[in-house]
């Protein structure tokens, strides 16, 4: 079924705005001569202008991203980490290409501790001793405190440690040499 | 005389043989043999599908069909999911419930999705069909806690009262205890989406504890923890379990009593709920994972490590649903744990936690995607939402699974191009229905010219679902899908620059299509009226909430555009933005 009638679609004022985009970079976006429906040339350059004018705030497309409304809803009282309170550090390994992030106030002590971590990084923490450190693993656990020095984890007791804890850092036995206990 | 045999089957033979034919499209071809064959068939069809309420009237479905056990209809538009349609559009049930009242008296089942169902249409229900006993409201709205006690009261043998996802007025929670003592029937009960904390636990518990076939039972969010053993325990015959809320300051006792409890129930295969988990309770569910072939994670806020760790348990997994979380380590490697333990899967859903966080997600990527496909050979339904996607991670995941039959990818920010090259992702979605030829739905989303379209067109032929936004350059991409996707029945399309060309050319293919939706898009008033005037088994609609479209000139862009096919021609219930092209050709002639 072909149809005789052409619409003239020049003329017209077509009103799409790209998503994101406010009020006034529409109406600069209409300022300009509308290209043909089938002129491609036109419609790349149309998409250039587009692209020149930046959204200045991310106003929110109605409908996207397609979610329905009570899932939404069901995640809007999801806590922050401020308001449970968590304390939330970065944990490193030497040699891993990420970074984990937990939270030291689920753990009781030492061992949960450790448990999670050999967990995450898959190695074995060793046997600490007070006057040697960690014997029997290549890999030794570290941590930051608050003046910034690092510190061999296990030598204070646990509440302090969290209280001091800035972030965790599991390096090689080699160099962990250096550490010691801070008296 | 051979000629005559085929004539010679008495009626209650044919009778006897077309009841072994469930299927809606074989009776519908048995019904199109004669004139002798038409009668039977619709005199012995017991149920019904009308995937769009308004393609035919309730008379003309009792005329045709007047012995009808079970019937299924569906409403409103798939947009409206995401507010697209707006509020008072239609799809309302009451007259068909009106109507089938009186004309199926034993009408048994009735299955409704995004449908408006007031407490008068479930105060009808109950008091006209004494035999009902299923009742499904998928993602419907409009009634209140009051219609559910109705239905409760009066339905003796009810079987199945499945809710989901849609709106309820709480009212009261007395509405559980309406149920009779001497009601023993039910098998199926799904109350996920009642939002209030006055869902009567007592007069759940013995609700649940009379009704020994109870198989399938989804818990509200306000049913706490420590409430779940005592259900369970009831209940060890379940196979399909929804937690409420999954969250309690973590007690032994509790925690000893819900693992004891999860494991008395020996044929428990599909978990949901799991609202505000306590990643502490998830241990309690070990001894039943490795008999769970789904799992509906997708309430639950847990992060990738108890995820992972609670997956591995479930080697058998075939369908897995979750949220993914944003935090700042690669949550890719979760999804690569997923597909090294799950190797049945055969669904795959992630969710977004935050999709309108402004910040590039850097957790989750095309990565995981890519490892689950190249994991789980099995894998038929994907719906994954991403901020970043590939040509060549699409080509990947294209060819690993070729038995996908439902693919739908949400890259979050519209007309994103394929981050390695900047170029459109045509050829990765390309790839996807090239290699994929059992593909029936597919969502788009990213930087798309028209050429993905054409790709579309060529390739698709099984394709029965395509949505499409912010996507193509001209009427030429229309145009591909229209003619080429034969077996295309739903399409629908938003905020993409498709105009009158492609949708004039294409009229007819419209008629052999269930709907076709547009929104912000450039078909113009004057092309909707042209349209409704050349196709008369159509109904054009034209939704505008600001003005009405013939205030404007004729070559304006039309807001939001519904065409359906139907047999019923323009329906009587549209409200004041609602506008029928039918009508309008009445008043200018």
């Amino acid at each position: 079924m072909v149809f005789e009638k052409d619409l003239n679609l020049d003329a017209t004022e077509l009103r799409l705005g790209l998503p994101g985009s406010s009020e006034e970079s529409i109406r600069i976006s209409n300022k300009r001569a509308l290209p043909d429906m089938n002129d491609d040339s036109g419609v790349a350059a149309a998409k250039k202008c587009d692209q020149e004018t930046a959204p200045p705030t991310k106003a929110q497309v109605v409908g996207w991203p397609p979610i329905r409304s009570y899932r939404k809803n069901s995640l809007q009282t999801k806590k922050t980490e401020a308001e449970t309170g968590g304390m939330y550090v970065k944990v490193s390994m030497d040699g891993a290409p990420y970074l984990r992030k937990i939270d030291l106030k689920v753990y009781k002590g030492y061992p949960e501790l450790f448990k999670a971590m050999e967990d995450m990084f898959k190695f074995k923490v060793g046997k600490y001793s007070e006057r040697e450190g960690y014997n029997g693993s290549e890999f030794v656990p570290t941590y930051e405190d608050k003046d910034g020095d690092w510190m061999l984890v296990g030598d204070v007791p646990w509440e302090m440690f969290i209280n001091g804890c800035k972030r965790l850092r599991i390096v090689r036995g080699s160099e962990a040499r250096g550490l010691g206990c801070v008296v | 005389m051979q000629k005559e045999m085929a004539y010679s089957f008495p009626d209650e033979v044919l009778k006897h043989v077309f009841s072994f034919i469930q299927s809606d499209k074989d009776r519908n071809a048995v019904s199109l043999v004669c004139k002798s064959w038409y009668e039977i068939e619709r005199w012995c069809r017991r149920k019904v599908f009308i995937g769009n309420c308004y393609a035919v009237s309730p008379r003309m479905v009792i005329r045709r069909f007047p012995e009808v056990r079970s019937i299924e209809l569906k409403g409103k538009p798939h947009f409206a999911d995401f507010n697209l349609v707006p509020d008072g559009w239609g799809g309302y049930v009451l007259q068909w419930i009106a109507e089938m009242a009186g004309a199926y008296p034993w009408l048994g089942e009735i299955r409704l999705k995004r449908m408006v169902v007031t407490d008068e249409s479930l105060e009808l229900i109950a008091k006209s069909f004494k035999n009902f006993k299923v009742l499904v409201l998928f993602s419907c709205e409009g009634f209140s806690t009051d219609g559910l006690a109705a239905i409760a009261a009066s339905c003796k043998n009810l079987r199945e009262l499945d809710l989901r996802e849609s709106e309820v007025d709480d009212l009261s929670g007395h509405w559980l205890a309406q149920f009779p003592e001497t009601c023993t029937s039910l098998v199926s009960l799904n109350i996920s989406c009642l939002g209030s904390d006055e869902v009567s636990f007592s007069a759940l518990e013995r609700l649940v504890d009379r009704c020994p076939n109870l198989r399938s039972l989804q818990l509200n969010r306000a049913v706490t923890l420590d409430k779940i053993a005592n259900i369970l325990r009831r209940a060890p015959q379940l196979v399909d379990f929804g937690t409420g809320n999954y969250a309690a300051e973590l007690q032994p006792d509790v925690f000893s009593n819900l693992a004891g409890a999860f494991s008395s129930c020996k044929e428990l295969k599909s978990l949901s709920g799991f609202w505000d988990v306590v990643p502490a309770y998830l241990p309690a569910l070990y001894s039943i994972c490795p008999r769970l072939t789904s799992l509906n994670l997708s309430y639950a806020t847990i992060q990738s490590p108890d995820l992972i760790k609670l997956v591995s348990h479930c080697p058998r997994l075939q369908r897995l649903l979750f949220l993914i979380q944003v935090l700042d380590y690669v949550e890719d490697s979760g999804l690569e744990e997923l597909a090294s333990s799950c190797k049945d899967l055969q669904e795959l859903r992630v969710f977004p936690s935050d999709p309108f966080g402004v910040e590039p997600n850097v957790s989750l990527t095309e990565q995981g995607l890519v490892a689950v496909s190249l994991g789980c050979p099995k894998l038929q339904s994907v719906l994954y939402f991403c901020r970043r996607m590939s040509n060549a991670a699409l080509v990947t995941i294209a060819q690993n699974c070729p038995n996908l039959t439902r693919f739908r990818l949400c890259i979050i920010e519209p007309k994103t191009p394929d981050y390695l090259t900047l170029e459109p992702l045509d050829a990765g979605f390309g790839a996807i229905v090239e290699h994929c030829k059992d593909l029936r739905r597919l969502s788009l989303s990213g930087l798309l010219t028209d050429h993905v379209f054409e790709y579309i067109g060529t390739y698709g032929k099984k394709l029965e679902m395509l949505s499409v936004a912010f996507a193509g350059d001209s009427d030429l991409g229309l145009h591909h899908v229209l003619s080429g996707c034969e077996s295309l029945r739903k399409l629908e399309i938003r905020d993409c620059p498709f105009g009158d060309k492609a949708l004039l050319a294409n009229a007819a293919k419209l008629e052999t299509m269930r709907s076709l939706w547009m929104s912000s898009c450039a078909v113009s008033f004057g092309a909707c009226k042209l349209l409704g005037q050349k196709m008369p088994k159509l109904n054009v609609e034209v939704i505008d909430e600001t003005e009405p479209p013939d205030s404007r000139p004729e070559s304006y862009p039309v807001d939001k555009l519904y065409i359906y096919r139907s047999v019923a021609g323009p329906r009587f219930d549209m409200p004041p933005f609602v506008w029928s092209m039918d009508e309008a050709v009445k008043i200018l002639h």
